[in-house]
């Protein structure tokens, strides 16, 4: 039997020579006795000189969990690690087999220690004092599950940088001084103060915050262990907020409501949103008010807002798409996702001012399906695009344009009350009744739904000329009448 | 008025704050306050809950109400126009001044601030954004910032609000629109929806990769919202499908499910029956199901049913489609794996690794989930098959858990 003596309770380096040593020698782990001992004598003594090392590596994930495990204060860690980095020998992927029951007990420990130094982020409570210097310190007792104050250490240290901070525990304090970590051996909880006056205030936040209507012990303690209680200044408060807390939920149950102060009541508004009451918009800004009251369908359930048109109140060109897209819905605006994009391009190549064109949809609300989490398009029916002709007819009364372009056969049908195929009415100016002319071209996200280049980049031909045709169906504004004439 | 002194005022803004279920500290951008002036530091990830109430909730943030002066007048809320209760006022120093103390203590990973809305909208969003724009540019606090954004304040209030935020939120409150306009007159769904709509925005464009100018981080840890259960007649399925069409909509990170919880002078207005908390649960397991584990909402509720109070949606899933089990773990793919009641995403992607170098046996399972007794029924190992087990009458009664303590006690 072999016995190696490791100079602390976390001589972390030392195993790891040992092992090597041991392991290069072919020393079974059952013949390999793990101690810890104080004095720094090592084995190295006990355990070099042996034959010649034969050089092996490990997967460095092992080293991961080792230096985790290490940390664990169970008795047989080091044998533990020893037994799977000689396994590893003959099981390359001995790690991957997490059912193993040693790599089950291995990742059990090191899970232990990872939450261990998590709680210790959570539950440390710094005291403000001042050092023999008269300077800002705090100073914290705490008592860790594992040993993990040195591995929990930096990240006190990038949190609380600015500040001089030690945390004392039985095994080990760290010190902060703004500038390094330093490590010295443990402590007592006398040497930490005894109080802090913002402790009050914790306490009062702790208990205020507490909804005694809901009493979960069982899980405050699951997460929040006994173990910890004694350092946590808030915690003796619990038994008492948990024995008056269903005293406190019947009164409250069984309190009549009280009567609200006669001022109040006085001053209490009625419903404030009178409901959208059918009256004709006479203006833009009717339109876009209007149309957040709107419940002629039933598509404003599960939209974000009902888009309105937008552009000059006495624009020569409309433009209407068949709904708001996706990003349209969020934005309140149209024609400002990637179909958009697209008519802007197209309109800049026609030669069309973006800004002298009003554009807007034949339906108001993002009418969609819900895949997962994406909402999907969907064609609104013949029943919601004449429920939305209102407002579309609004604002065509409104604008006044002399031109409308339809985009797509649902804008369409929407202008020109039937259907009208694309393909067969393009490049024709059609009468219509409110004496504008109407004009049917492709919907932009049709172009960008076209899997073929070739036929994608025909179309948006097309679509460029159909707008120049649009805009060349506008009459010059009057002043340019004249200077033409 | 006499003046409170702060203590006082710290009992009375936290005690209104507490309705609020979200405390979480997740997701912000990483940063520590290393070389800087302040204090402060965000892991990303995972946050960290520095104590628990015996309520069983997490105390990560300093939660508080600016004010619990209103104007409005939501039935469900304490702090509504026509309660009487205690009212106070924080000013924006007494709100940074506790933060940093508490934050300098390690109580906290930051604050969490909401407001009643007094004056107006704007104004209260206004105060809000004050006290964080001091913590972050007087105080260089790095630590986590939740601001609750009142939907009616202008979006600039709102914009700023998310550059100093890690988080915002707004609550929508109620599962039915027109419960909304019933218990809160004064709040309007459309404004929420816009609000909301408007985060997202935001936030995608500040993530957007390839920019030359980036813009400053528009809440990185995105937008949650918090849903009351029970105080109207809405279904669970209502209740799901709503939470399905936000997190859709507005990419939320989080819905939070608050069991409607009797408040300290209630109104007429609201029902007598409280939910048993066990229902808010049970929403809380359908939703990771639709998030984590490929189940349509549709799967687990139709809309106009309740969740099963006595098992868990996964379970009573299970039990309605017996057809789909025993599941043979050696070789049922990973979105099959996840169905199956009992198995965890780490449970299933650990059995996959393993899988790849050995059979597995009942024992692999044991070492790999939380308790083989609820799993047999449903599953087939190298050495185990449940026979009839999966098929006969009374399974659903030996699978149903004794009732828990202490999870409804009105």
């Amino acid at each position: 039997m072999q016995t190696v003596r490791l100079a602390s309770e976390t001589d972390f380096a030392g195993w790891r020579e040992a092992a090597r040593a041991l392991r290069a020698r072919s020393v079974p782990p059952e013949a390999v006795l793990w101690t810890v001992d104080g004095a720094a004598d090592l084995f190295a003594a006990s355990v070099q000189g042996g034959e010649e090392s034969r050089a092996f590596s490990v997967p460095r994930e092992f080293l991961e969990l080792a230096d985790l495990v290490a940390l664990h204060r169970s008795d047989e860690r080091f044998a533990l690690m020893y037994r799977l980095l000689w396994r590893l020998g003959g099981e390359a992927d001995l790690l991957r087999i997490h059912s193993d029951p040693d790599v089950h007990k291995a990742r059990g420990l090191a899970k232990a220690v990872s939450l261990a130094a998590h709680k210790m982020k959570a539950f440390v409570r710094f005291r403000l004092t001042a050092d023999p210097h008269g300077e800002e310190t705090y100073v914290a007792w705490f008592e860790p599950a594992h040993r993990v104050t040195e591995m929990t250490a930096p990240f006190f240290a990038r949190r609380f940088s600015s500040m001089n901070f030690s945390i004392l525990t039985p095994d080990l304090c760290v010190h902060w001084d703004t500038q390094r970590l330093v490590a010295t051996p443990g402590a007592d909880a006398a040497d930490a103060p005894a109080e802090d006056a913002l402790e009050d205030f914790w306490r009062t936040y702790y208990a205020s915050i507490f909804n005694p209507a809901r009493l979960k012990v069982g899980a405050m303690q699951k997460e929040m262990p006994r173990r910890y209680w004694r350092n946590l200044p808030e915690a003796r408060l619990i038994p008492d907020l948990i024995a008056k807390a269903e005293a406190r939920t019947s009164t409250m149950v069984s309190q009549a409501p009280t009567v609200p102060d006669r001022v109040i009541r006085a001053v209490q508004r009625t419903n404030r949103d009178a409901l959208y009451d059918g009256l004709a918009p006479s203006t833009l800004e009717e339109v876009q008010a209007g149309l957040q009251m709107c419940r002629r369908c039933d598509l404003y359930r599960d939209a974000t807002q009902g888009v309105a048109g937008e552009g000059p109140a006495r624009a020569r060109l409309m433009l209407v798409g068949e709904q708001p897209g996706d990003h349209e819905d969020l934005a309140g605006r149209p024609f400002v996702g990637p179909a958009g994009q697209v008519l802007d391009r197209a309109l800049a190549a026609a030669g069309v001012p973006r800004d002298q064109a009003f554009v807007t949809n034949a339906v108001k609300h993002f009418k969609h399906d819900l895949r997962g989490k994406r909402r999907i398009h969907q064609t609104p029916t013949a029943g919601e695009l004449n429920a939305c002709r209102w407002w579309l007819d609004a604002e065509r009364r409104i604008v006044r344009p002399r031109v409308i372009v339809a985009l797509g056969a649902t804008a369409g049908l929407a202008v020109f009350g039937k259907a009208t195929p694309v393909a067969k009415a393009r490049q024709q100016a059609i009468q219509l009744p409110d004496q504008a002319k109407g004009v049917v071209t492709y919907h932009p996200s049709y172009l960008l739904r076209l899997p073929d280049p070739d036929a994608k980049a025909r179309a948006y031909a097309q679509f460029v000329d159909d707008l120049k045709f649009a805009w060349s169906l506008c009459p010059p504004p009057q002043g340019e009448v004249a200077r033409r004439a | 008025m006499a003046t409170l002194d702060l203590k006082r005022k710290l009992a009375i803004l936290s005690d209104a704050a507490k309705y609020d279920a979200s405390c979480a500290s997740s997701g912000g951008t990483k940063r520590d306050s290393l070389g800087g002036k302040g204090v402060g530091s965000v892991d990303g990830g995972m946050g960290i809950c520095h104590a628990y109430a015996p309520d069983g909730r997490c105390i990560s943030l300093l939660k508080l109400l600016l004010t619990n002066f209103c104007v409005y007048d939501c039935a469900y809320c304490v702090n509504r126009v026509s309660s009487n209760t205690e009212r106070a006022r924080f000013n924006v120093d007494e709100v940074v001044d506790l933060t940093l103390g508490f934050y300098k203590r390690n109580y906290i990973e930051g604050l969490f601030l909401s407001s009643g809305i007094i004056r107006s909208p704007d104004y209260t969003m206004e105060e809000m954004v004050r006290v964080a724009r001091t913590l972050r540019e007087t105080h260089h606090f790095r630590g986590y910032i939740h601001l609750k954004v009142i939907p009616e304040a202008s979006p600039e209030l709102v914009n700023q609000a998310a550059l100093y935020a890690d988080r915002v939120s707004i609550n929508i409150e109620l599962p039915r629109d027109d419960s909304l306009a019933r218990l809160a007159p004064e709040k309007d769904v459309g404004g929420i929806r816009r609000a909301m709509g408007a985060v997202r925005l935001g936030v995608e464009a500040g993530a957007e990769k390839g920019r030359r100018a980036r813009p400053a981080k528009f809440a990185p840890a995105g937008q949650s919202t918090q849903m009351i259960v029970g105080a109207d007649a809405a279904t669970d399925g209502e209740i799901l499908k709503r939470s399905e069409g936000l997190y859709g909509a507005y990419r939320l990170k989080r819905v939070y499910y608050s069991a409607f919880s009797p408040i300290p002078d209630a109104t007429a207005r609201l029902p007598l029956a409280r939910p048993p908390l066990v229902r808010e649960h049970r929403l809380y397991q359908a939703d990771w199901l639709m998030r984590f584990y490929g189940f349509e909402r549709a799967e687990i509720v139709a809309e106009n049913d309740d969740l099963d109070l006595e098992i868990d949606p996964k379970l009573a899933w299970a039990l309605r489609n017996r057809g789909d089990f025993p599941l043979d773990l050696n070789t049922a793919c990973r979105e099959q794996m996840l169905r199956v009641p009992g198995l965890g995403v780490r449970s299933v992607d650990r059995m996959i690794e393993v899988r790849r170098f050995k059979t597995l046996v009942l024992e692999d399972v044991r070492r790999l989930t939380r308790g083989l007794e609820k799993l047999k029924p449903f599953i087939v190992t190298g050495d185990w098959t449940p026979g009839a087990s999966t098929d006969s009458a009374d399974l659903r009664v030996r699978m149903t858990p004794p009732p828990p303590r202490q999870l409804d006690l009105f």
